[in-house]
């Protein structure tokens, strides 16, 4: 569904993704972990096309995302639940959802738009509840859905998620883990980023180790979950090991 | 959110217009209120601008001249009749923010100010030195009045239904933009460029349509201004002008159509009722400015509306 081949980002003269090549296939989880600063979110803001300057292949569906600005990937079916959330918090609930079918409202489906509504709602039924608050008022988890449900609205087929759980209290993050596998079920493809590895990589298929702008790993989930090396590097295991020997 | 208050608000609006007008004869009275409306949709203008989508112009009075200047140059010198002068004027401002538009508008926050800040005093001097059109320094005389077929608008009281009714239209506009889809764009665009650009919102394209938008009332503004004074001078569409367009958005309520109305009507009548200080007046009128931003931060609109609820509160208890 998503091919990037040897991606190469840009922020000026630094180099943040340094020549990436990843493959998402529909109705997979696929996630990248790393530490800060590995170049994951640069390859969601490359993908989406927040930013612009890269070089390399990325192709969705068979088509090139080379020169597509934002509103045009949108429309074309890739959706961003950006990092922190950046919900619009002088906005109430529901006129953030609506700014997510704001592509839907351009093509004038304004019948899908409320049973998508609907729908959003029901997975995540806080959002019902205080639909006219202003977003800035809700918690961080209740956020942190408005964010998955406002990207929802404009019916993605590929949902690219920015480190969904950070800052959120365990109870809260594995809600929003739970809802991650809800929404696969219902054949939506998704790319999950996210420091916490642990979760992510028991949600996903697949996984990809990014390190300093290059992915130093990758393979199922469950092998990486296995490896030495990421147990050590962000799972937190095996210290015993390491300093025993 | 087009709800029962909205149209209460139009009737009161519409109402007050009408008892005003019938029950003032005195023409000192009426062109104050003639100058309120004119304000009015100049604040009009840049809250759609600066209080909706957060894009502050430090330069709008240049529009406010573009709109009187291409009337008395067109009416006056070519005898183009002002029906048709208005959509010249109006247009000519239009085209003209559309095109500053599209490289500026790339600048945010304090950058964009300078920029429209520069664009500001370039048509300043254009309107001062290009005498041969625009009868320089001395200004331009002998625009002709408003006649609109038998209508004509030469009287105080006609100029003033006129004025307001162009205000009543322009406010029930903006209303309906901020409400639908692309108002909803616009606050987003406030809130996070970014975050409005993740969700589709195509950003660029429709900050360059809400500064033209706001370019063409601001000239609507400078049309009626030019046909009711009958001459204009440079001085009025300077720097300052446009410095009190802004105080005018900010003192209101930023994002808030009667802000503009409370604004305008506040910046307006302070000078009048302040010349009993003479030689202070400057002094006490910078000092009530400041008091209304300690004590309202969020403006006139947003100050009032807190002091109602807490009034409320108190009185439920």
């Amino acid at each position: 569904m998503l091919r990037i081949r040897n991606l190469k980002c840009f922020y000026g003269r630094i180099m943040a993704v340094k020549g990436v090549s990843l493959s998402v296939n529909a109705g997979e989880i696929i996630c990248l972990i790393g530490a800060n600063g590995s170049g994951k979110t640069t390859l969601l803001s490359a993908a989406c096309g927040l930013l612009a300057s890269w070089t390399g292949e990325m192709e969705f569906e068979k088509k090139s995302l080379k020169g597509m600005e934002p509103p045009a990937v949108v429309r074309s079916g890739i959706s961003l639940v950006p990092e922190g959330r950046m919900v619009f918090a002088p906005l109430s609930v529901l006129d953030n959802l609506k700014l997510g079918a704001y592509t839907m409202y351009k093509k004038k489906a304004v019948s899908a738009v409320e049973k998508d509504l609907e729908s959003v709602m029901n997975l995540f039924p806080i959002l019902g509840q205080r639909y006219r608050q202003p977003a800035g008022t809700l918690s961080g988890g209740e956020q942190q859905m408005l964010a998955i449900a406002r990207a929802l609205m404009a019916r993605p087929r590929l949902l690219l998620l920015d480190e969904p759980s950070m800052g959120l209290a365990p109870l809260v993050a594995e809600k929003i883990m739970e809802a991650i596998t809800v929404l696969r079920s219902r054949g939506l493809t998704i790319v999950l980023v996210e420091q916490n590895a642990l979760a992510a990589l028991e949600v996903a298929d697949r996984g990809y180790v990014f390190e300093t702008g290059s992915v130093v790993l990758q393979g199922a989930a469950d092998e990486l979950l296995a490896d030495k090396d990421v147990k050590r590097a962000y799972l937190g295991k095996d210290y015993g090991d390491f300093y025993d020997a | 959110m087009q709800d029962k208050s909205t149209y209460i608000l139009y009737t009161i609006f519409t109402l007050g217009i009408c008892l005003l007008g019938w029950s003032i004869d005195n023409s000192y009275y009426l062109q104050l209120l003639i100058f309120i409306g004119l304000n009015t949709l100049l604040a009009l203008s840049l809250n759609m601008l600066m209080g909706y989508a957060g894009q502050i112009s430090l330069g709008h009075a240049a529009f406010y001249g573009i709109g009187a200047y291409v009337t008395a140059v067109l009416t006056t010198t070519y005898q183009v009749p002002p029906l048709l002068a208005l959509p010249a004027a109006v247009g000519a401002a239009m085209l003209i923010a559309w095109i500053v538009g599209m490289p500026t508008l790339r600048l945010s926050g304090y950058y964009l100010g300078m920029g429209t800040l520069g664009f500001g005093m370039i048509v300043h001097i254009v309107f001062r030195e290009w005498s041969s059109v625009t009868g320089g320094a001395s200004g331009f005389v002998g625009i002709p009045p408003l006649e609109i077929g038998s209508l004509s608008f030469t009287s105080d009281k006609a100029y003033f239904f006129l004025v307001w009714i162009v205000v009543l239209l322009v406010i029930i506009m903006c209303r309906r933009i901020i409400d639908s889809r692309v108002g909803r764009a616009l606050r987003s665009i406030h809130d996070g460029e970014k975050a409005a650009a993740a969700v589709g919102v195509d950003t660029r394209t429709l900050k360059l349509q809400v500064f033209v938008l706001s370019a063409g009332i601001a000239a609507l503004a400078g049309f009626l201004y030019a046909h009711l004074i009958y001459f204009i001078s440079p001085g009025t569409f300077g720097f300052m002008a446009s410095i009190r367009i802004v105080t005018m958005v900010v003192i209101g309520g930023m994002a808030s159509v009667w802000g503009a109305l409370f604004g305008a009507s506040l910046l307006t009548l302070l000078p009048e009722w302040l010349h009993a200080f003479s030689e202070f007046e400057m002094v006490v009128y910078g000092l009530i400015l400041m008091t209304v931003m300690i004590f309202m931060p969020r403006g006139l609109t947003r100050g009032l509306l807190d002091i109602y609820q807490r009034y409320r509160k108190h009185h439920d208890r």
